[in-house]
């Protein structure tokens, strides 16, 4: 491949902090990144995620702690000089250009050969399918396939890591499914290290190798979306990835997920019951069902049941046994 | 019928055609008029405008004021780029501080402006003087009283005109723009001029042309500076009216800076969209 950098594409982040002013924004972050891996940075707004990107970037200087590529400190390397590429929030093409003046920018500004310059571009729009559309300026192209021109200019000098900042986050729904698997599957192709931001959770679990949850400039779990999902430490992790239902035990507070949850009509359950309560709402979603069911003490818990599989005819205001399995609650840390 | 007008007119025009009609009454009319005078005084007939080929000094005058115009604008518009680029990347609160130093130098009239250049400048000015008693001169230097003099005071009078359209274009530009490029490894000077000159070609272009357009009025300042070597056309265009009194010469050479302008605007829109220039939408 062109490009000609040597770097594998793991990164080490050691004690990161950034502060404006008095204010953390980056709180002590300690991150492995493999070489090669999907790995998305999930939070809230304002949990620090772009800034942390920024700082891997080399656009916002570190406060303390260090950012290592296969090893070695690149905490004092100037953003030109890293060779990471980039997908901005909001794309940030150069709109005076044409789709393919974009694409090669990097590698003219490297002074390549033309020949092998336009090769590249070729190669580039072929990987995300936009050839016809060589000659346009990005303001005459859709938003999709303006996020498309995004990531192929950022993917053109082949750099061994990619940032991406909220690269979907300006597409409607269906659109993002679509370029969702897009993405991955250039991932797959290009075997590029993905350093991705998203607030969206449905996203970051579709697509990622590896999930870090961050709350205020704080990594709060990290993990693959299976063990976060269904291993959550905190009440934080639990409940900002899926959806989860608390439970105050004897041990301390536990989650569990709506959709391990069963629901009887009162004293027609195989099993004895956890709980018992009322159904006080029942919202239909097509393949799920949610019911609310208000359990003694005041508590309400969320049960998700597949449609085609409820057994029984419920109503709202009827009274219900809820079953679950000892596996299905997990016990949560600091709470 | 309404229907379609309005599908051909902006709903914009009509909120503003009240305006529209008294700029037609208050500034065509008597637009019209100088354009009537040029053809009709002190006879009907084109010999106004035979002057133009026949009288060399009226040649003279038209290409100095083409010059120091041009001059003027290089200037102004390159000191005004830095100072626009140094506002908009300025921090917030010197950013507040250097706007209002820009637009108090829009209320200091001109006569006291050009006034204090001559002060400045003058054989006994303090400039002057100070280089004589530092022994650096003996003789004093001729900064005014000439054609260095008119572009020095008009320069200074066209930088904050070149700042405003300048500033605007570079205030609306993405920033994240700038530093795509770098983080595809442009250098800081291959960012600026592929990409941030470029954007703000717009800004300068209107720059220009702002500035150019109002030098072309120019009337104190050359008659002050310059010492009355420097004839520029408006203030032959006034000695016309004034002195002279040939009125039909006056009327011929406003509508020739007229057409002038008007050519520039039509010359500049083949090149780009004007609408974008004076900060329009782009759409
Ligand atoms: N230049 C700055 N000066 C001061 N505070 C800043 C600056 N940039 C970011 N912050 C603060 O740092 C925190 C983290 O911001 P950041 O942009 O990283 O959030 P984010 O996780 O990317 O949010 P979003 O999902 O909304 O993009 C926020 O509270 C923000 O207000
Ligand atoms: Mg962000």
């Amino acid at each position: 491949m062109v490009g000609g950098n040597n770097a594998q594409g793991s990164l080490q982040l050691k004690k990161l902090q950034k502060k404006f002013g008095s204010f953390v924004a980056v709180d002590d972050v300690d991150l492995e990144i493999q070489q090669g891996e999907f790995l998305t940075l999930l939070g809230p707004s304002g949990s620090g995620k772009t800034t942390l990107l920024m700082m891997i970037a080399g656009f916002l200087d570190i406060t303390s702690g260090d950012i290592e590529l296969d090893g070695l400190s690149i905490a004092n390397v100037p953003a030109e000089k890293r060779n990471f590429g980039m997908v901005f929030q909001g794309y940030a093409l150069f709109p005076h250009m044409t789709v393919r003046e974009n694409i090669s920018y990097a590698l003219d500004v490297r002074k390549r050969p033309k020949a092998e310059i336009s090769a590249r571009v070729d190669e580039m729009l072929d990987l995300v399918q936009l050839h016809e559309f060589g000659e346009r300026k990005p303001g005459q192209l859709s938003g999709g396939q303006q996020q498309r021109v995004a990531l192929a200019r950022a993917l053109c000098f082949a750099p061994p890591v990619l940032l991406l900042d909220e690269p979907l986050g300006a597409l409607d729904k269906k659109l993002r499914v679509e370029v969702q698997e897009q993405l991955k599957d250039i991932h797959r192709r290009v075997g590029t290290t993905f350093v991705y931001v998203t607030h969206d959770q449905e996203e970051a679990l579709s697509m990622s190798d590896r999930i870090v949850i961050m709350q205020d400039g704080a990594i709060e779990q990290v993990g693959t979306p299976q063990e976060l999902y269904e291993k959550p430490e905190t009440k934080f992790a639990a409940s900002f990835l899926g959806k989860s239902n608390f439970l105050n035990l004897k041990d301390g507070l536990h989650a569990l997920r709506p959709e391990k949850i069963d629901i009887h009509p009162a004293g027609q359950g195989d099993v004895t019951a956890r709980a018992t309560g009322t159904i006080r709402s029942i919202t239909y979603f097509g393949s799920v069902q949610k019911f609310m069911v208000s359990v003694e003490g005041d508590e309400e818990l969320e049960v998700d049941v597949d449609s085609w599989r409820n057994r029984y005819p419920l109503k709202e205001g009827q009274a219900v046994d809820l079953t679950w399995e000892d596996r299905a609650t997990v016990k949560l840390r600091n709470g | 019928m309404i229907d379609s007008l309005r599908k051909h007119v902006s709903p914009g025009w009509v909120l503003v055609a009240p305006f529209l009609m008294l700029v037609v009454v208050l500034y065509l009319g008597p637009i019209l008029n100088i354009l009537w005078l040029s053809l009709t005084d002190p006879e009907p007939g084109l010999q106004n405008y035979q002057k133009l080929y026949t009288n060399d000094t009226l040649l003279r005058i038209i290409w100095t004021t083409f010059r120091i115009c041009l001059i003027t604008t290089i200037i102004s518009v390159a000191f005004g780029y830095s100072i626009a680029y140094a506002m908009v990347h300025a921090h917030k609160k010197r950013q507040k501080l250097m706007l209002t130093l820009l637009l108090v130098s829009f209320w200091i009239s001109i006569l006291v402006r050009t006034f204090s250049w001559l002060m400045l400048l003058g054989h006994n000015g303090l400039l002057n003087n100070a280089l004589e008693t530092l022994n650096i001169i003996s003789e004093p230097v001729a900064f005014v009283r000439n054609e260095l003099g008119v572009l020095i005071g008009m320069v200074h009078y066209m930088v904050p005109y070149a700042v405003l359209p300048l500033l605007v274009n570079m205030q609306t530009l993405d920033t994240r723009v700038m530093s795509a490029s770098r983080n595809l490894g442009a250098t800081g000077s291959q960012t600026f001029f592929r990409i941030y000159l470029p954007l703000t070609k717009p800004g300068i272009v209107a720059a220009c042309l702002l500035v150019f357009i109002l030098s072309l009025g120019f009337y104190v300042t050359p008659a002050i500076l310059g010492g009355g070597k420097v004839l520029m056309v408006a203030e032959y265009i006034s000695v016309q009216l004034l002195v002279t009194l040939k009125w039909g010469t006056a009327a011929m050479l406003a509508a020739l800076m007229l057409f002038g302008v008007l050519a520039l605007l039509y010359i500049m829109s083949k090149f780009m969209k004007l609408s974008t220039v004076f900060g329009g939408s782009t759409s």
